[in-house]
């Protein structure tokens, strides 16, 4: 009996239909935001699953017990994590271009490192992420396959360009800011892979933004220019933080499901709230101003109101029409070209070890 | 990216966190070999000094025990209650026991 799931009886899809991807529809989170057509099953048809064994999952779920790999889980349970899990892994991965773009013009040795080391993790965290979706029976070649054909999706927040050294401060305090605040609750996840490679991911996380809030605040309080660079990057990065939150939950129509299973522990508009709860104090203590004229503390709710959200805009930059959706994709497809050489001298390195040693023995 | 591409062979990750406990698993890594396991796991799961010491194993080489057989595994041991100390009763006056 294997270890992974591949083997488990009614686990994976029945062989044949070469339709062996799931299907990428829309779990409307952070990092997973994708729009793609919903088709909850395969097109050939997913068996009929046997009902006390779909109750006996539901009732672990329930219990809060988590899914382990071996077990018997529903099939678009499976589909369900496959999609969010391998897109969660390709915004890490992604996410590494924009900081990247200044680890050769970080302004000293210290922020250098700093910035290395996070886009470092970064690359770890979608490491840990695709360690997870694999125990679910999906191979990582096929995982890449889907990012650099652009048949998987990754955050919308990724599409955007970092001009200015303040940008680096500005991803660290509010699109870093704004995945904590969703992976979190998933540390909680029904499924025990994830929900334990999210544990991983969240306390190391908690670095990443702090150093970006602690850029924006020697940008806060440094020279005018720098005081307006600091504006500057928090006026583009304000309303695409908020956007890559997911829809509106009146939009989130995979919502009720995920949180039925216990994959998602709050809705979309939830975590967006607590998110501009606890960040629009930390702006007014930069002393800088969030671009939003609807801007108010409401006595009567306890929370900040905002002005409407474009969703226009995010509808258009998660159909690859972003600013920089073009160059993520080929940046991604060019490193795993010029890659493969080493690879394959590995693999070549490899073998050659394994016949000596099966020759010695 | 070709279709026919293959991953590198996967590999479990353990991690002993500090000298005195036990390895634990953490993860796992793709590699071509079992020395390159180890620079990947170094890598991905020890940037922080989480470990000193790595232990790796080819994911396939590893047997484990299917769900299913939960049952018959462990619940014979659920009414074995006799072989915790709790089991047994003492009287008060008895001490050291």
């Amino acid at each position: 009996m294997q270890l992974r799931s591949q083997n488990a009886p009614g686990g994976r899809r029945a062989p044949g239909p070469k339709h062996r991807t799931p299907p990428l529809c829309n779990i409307p989170c952070v990092y997973t935001q994708a729009l793609n057509a919903p088709a909850p099953q395969g097109a050939g048809g997913a068996a009929v699953e046997p009902a006390e064994l779909t109750a006996a999952f539901l009732a672990r779920v329930d219990a809060d017990e988590r899914i382990e790999p071996k077990d018997w889980m529903p099939q678009a349970y499976r589909d369900t994590l496959i999609r969010q899990i391998s897109q969660h892994a390709h915004s890490e991965v992604v996410g590494m271009l924009p900081e990247g773009n200044w680890i050769s013009r970080a302004p000293s040795l210290k922020r250098k490192a700093v910035l290395i080391a996070k886009v470092q993790d970064e690359g770890g965290h979608g490491m840990y992420l695709y360690g997870a979706a694999e125990t679910l029976g999906i191979s990582r070649a096929e995982m890449t396959a889907q990012l650099l054909t652009g048949a998987a999706k990754y955050s919308s927040i990724f599409n955007y360009p970092t001009p200015s050294w303040a940008d680096v401060g500005a991803i660290g305090w509010l699109v870093d800011g704004a995945a904590i605040m969703n992976q979190i609750p998933l540390c909680r996840c029904s499924y025990g892979p994830y929900a334990r490679a999210m544990v991983r991911i969240c306390k190391e996380e908690s670095f990443h933004q702090r150093q970006g809030f602690e850029i924006m605040l020697t940008l806060a309080r440094g020279t005018a220019a720098q005081r307006q660079m600091a504006q500057q990057a928090l006026n583009r990065w304000w309303w695409p933080a908020l956007m890559m939150l997911g829809p509106s939950d009146a939009q989130s129509k995979h919502t009720a499901q995920s949180m039925r299973w216990k994959i998602k522990r709050f809705s979309n508009d939830e975590i967006r709230q607590h998110f501009v709860d606890v960040t629009v104090p930390q702006a007014q203590f930069l002393g800088l101003a969030l671009p939003d004229p609807e801007l108010r503390w409401d006595a009567a709710s306890g929370h900040f109101h905002i002005g409407p959200i474009d969703w226009s805009e995010f509808q258009r930059v998660l159909s690859g029409h972003g600013p920089c959706n073009r160059e993520r994709l080929e940046a991604r497809q060019q490193a795993h070209e010029a890659g493969r050489w080493v690879r394959e001298a590995a693999a070549a390195h490899a073998a050659k070890h394994a016949s000596k040693e099966a020759r010695r023995a | 990216m070709t279709q026919s591409e293959h991953d590198w062979p996967l590999y479990e990750v353990f991690i002993r966190a500090r000298s005195g406990l036990e390895h634990k698993h953490a993860g796992s890594v793709h590699a071509a070999d079992a020395a390159m396991a180890l620079e990947h796991a170094r890598d991905v799961y020890t940037r922080r000094q989480e470990g000193v010491s790595i232990w790796v194993v080819r994911s396939s080489d590893i047997t484990a025990s299917d769900p299913a057989d939960a049952q018959a595994l462990f619940e014979p041991a659920r009414d074995k209650i006799y072989r915790h100390p709790t089991f047994y009763e003492i009287p008060e006056e008895v001490k050291n026991l």
